[in-house]
């Protein structure tokens, strides 16, 4: 028993580090949690605030903003869902035919760039080609269309957070795709052509299927960040008030009410709402795809 | 004799390519843009209209006020310190942690891993975690940058996994030499997980390079902002103004658009520079995660 201790000591040694990290920085906050049953006050401390019980949550629920936020954040989401998710597998399956190596690898290179940009050059860059006299507007200007400042117009904050996304996403996204293209043997492929198949039906017969599995495991994770709402740094980069009625989602609520009004107990719990819906969705998701793909996050 | 290849195919080929093609250029144009309209002369540019295919006029004013902006060498500054501070301590704390944790047969190592990957799941979310750090002393503080960040869960499950894969034998020699973990650990397993540590060291250099959100919540203190949040301030919330006290006021609304394009291109092009290692390595990572288990 003890011999164990002693030989592994030095990986406990490795391991304390670590332990300490996920405790102080991870585990803490959620210790400080509790904070969203009180009314807290930094002067008196976490324990030191009073209990209010399910208050916060009370008055989050009766707030107008409620379903709004609730309503934004899932409808971000959903766009990603249906127009963000099938984009890189189909940008897969049209790369895997082309037939020039050199052209597909010079496809890949330069989709898979804007990965690497960071969200503040992009949402930079958005904002500029996007304004009233940016470049979008002179283009659409040419055909006669007025210019629309779409950044201050709320009908256009998701097509803009979603389209933009899948321009700097769609490339990277497109490998762990390919990877599973890789992975098809190559002999399914001969023996569909030997059967006389032409092209659309090896890729309908043999990739697809071929690819399915990674298809639906990124497909299941993707419903366990249904309630996520979006990228919150992106999202605070793009927004401004006259757009909250449909940028506004549950994170940049919370760190609006709480990290610039100082309303912390009240935004916690909204926080921590939005959390256990996202816990509960991400399980769920993970059970399911352990279920059907034996795949799973861990 | 060449098999006939049906009309519809080729014409799916040419499709196919010239769509690809259009994705190249929707991709590639808008950095182009941005680097054409970093050289042009302002008060061109303010006149023209539409696609840029060169730089209108030419000019190095922008790049001149920008280089000139103290904010932009202090923030260039601290980005540095916390690139390689920060992967530095990442590369340390992920290498340590994926070689305990992929040890077979040590107690505890089952706890912890339940503990480290429940993280993934569920945190305390933004306020608590603002006001833990509030309670550490770490707001507007260096550390704020390094620190919170020190191990991502994702990129320690992948090389434990990685690490899980080395043969025992190798180790088993060792330790019958009297190597101990440490030396077992920076002797073998780092040594022939050379590629594992590029793709890491890549991951987390680009993601501190990148980082905007724990500058923006922890710091207070203009001195101590990184590359990223001085961004925000000139490309976001618009204040150029700044930059151009020895600019005539007529001028200044002029050059306001160039200096944005300049600084997006010096604040890129380090990126761009790395971009042919990068591109080999990430593609390598994105692998890597994905045939884990």
């Amino acid at each position: 028993m003890k011999m164990q201790w002693s030989r592994n000591k030095y990986i406990y040694l490795m391991l304390l580090p670590v332990v300490v990290y996920y405790v102080v920085f991870m585990y803490l906050p959620m210790y400080g949690l509790q904070i969203a049953f009180k009314d807290f006050s930094p002067a008196k401390g976490i324990w030191g605030s009073a209990w209010v019980g399910f208050d916060h949550f009370k008055s989050f629920y009766e707030s107008y903003y409620f379903w709004r936020l609730i309503r934004n954040t899932l409808l971000i989401s959903l766009y990603e869902l249906v127009f963000g998710f099938p984009a890189p597998v189909i940008l897969a399956l049209l790369l895997n035919e082309i037939r020039s190596r050199y052209f597909k690898n010079i496809v890949q290179s330069i989709t898979y760039l804007p990965h690497f940009i960071s969200v503040v050059v992009v949402s930079g860059m958005m904002i500029d080609f996007l304004s009233s006299d940016g470049i979008i507007n002179q283009l659409t200007g040419l055909f006669g269309i007025q210019p629309l400042s779409f950044l201050i117009l709320p009908e256009w904050f998701r097509s803009v957070y979603v389209s933009s996304g899948i321009w700097q996403g769609v490339g990277w996204g497109s490998i762990i795709y390919l990877a599973a293209i890789s992975g098809i043997d190559p002999s399914l492929y001969e023996a569909a052509k030997s059967d006389g198949a032409g092209r659309f039906r090896q890729i309908w017969h043999i990739t697809v299927p071929g690819i399915m599995p990674t298809i639906m495991i990124m497909l299941i994770l993707r419903f366990g960040t249904l309630m996520a709402g979006g990228s919150m740094e992106k999202i605070l980069l793009l927004y401004n008030s006259t757009t909250y009625e449909t940028a506004d989602v549950i994170s940049t609520f919370v760190y609006r009410r709480g990290l610039l009004q100082m309303d912390y107990g009240f935004s916690a719990a909204i926080g921590l709402f939005n959390n256990i819906l996202n816990f509960i969705l991400l399980v769920a998701a993970n059970k399911f795809s352990r279920k059907i793909n034996n795949t799973s996050l861990w | 004799m060449k098999p006939r290849v049906p009309i519809r195919e080729q014409v799916f080929d040419v499709a196919n390519t010239l769509l690809m093609l259009i994705l190249v250029v929707i991709t590639l144009y808008p950095f182009l843009y941005v680097l054409f309209a970093s050289f042009s002369n302002p008060a061109d540019l303010i006149q023209h209209r539409g696609l840029l295919l060169a730089p209108t006029g030419f000019s190095l004013e922008s790049y001149k006020l920008v280089f000139e902006n103290p904010m932009i060498s202090i923030g260039y500054f601290n980005t540095l310190i916390y690139v390689v501070g920060g992967t530095a301590l990442n590369l340390a704390m992920t290498s340590f942690a994926a070689y305990a944790l992929s040890r077979r047969g040590v107690k505890l190592i089952g706890p912890v891993m339940f503990g480290i990957v429940f993280t993934m799941f569920f945190s305390g979310g933004l306020i608590p975690t603002y006001l833990n750090m509030k309670n550490l002393g770490l707001l507007d503080n260096r550390w704020a940058m390094i620190l919170p960040s020190a191990i991502s869960t994702w990129n320690l499950l992948v090389m434990r996994t990685s690490f899980a894969s080395i043969p025992m034998a190798l180790e088993e020699s060792a330790r019958i030499d009297g190597a101990n973990d440490f030396k077992i650990l920076f002797r073998i397993f780092i040594p022939v997980s050379l590629p594992i540590m590029a793709v890491m060291t890549l991951f987390y250099g680009v993601g501190h390079w990148n980082s905007y959100m724990d500058a923006l919540i922890y710091l207070r203190t203009r001195d101590l902002y990184p590359l990223q949040l001085v961004l925000q301030e000139i490309l976001i919330t618009n204040s150029t103004d700044s930059m151009m006290s020895s600019v005539a006021d007529v001028d200044k609304g002029l050059i306001t658009e160039t200096i944005k394009y300049a600084t997006i291109i010096v604040a890129t092009v380090p990126i761009l520079l790395l971009y042919p290692f990068l591109q080999r390595y990430f593609v390598k990572g994105v692998m890597l995660g994905s045939i884990k288990e």
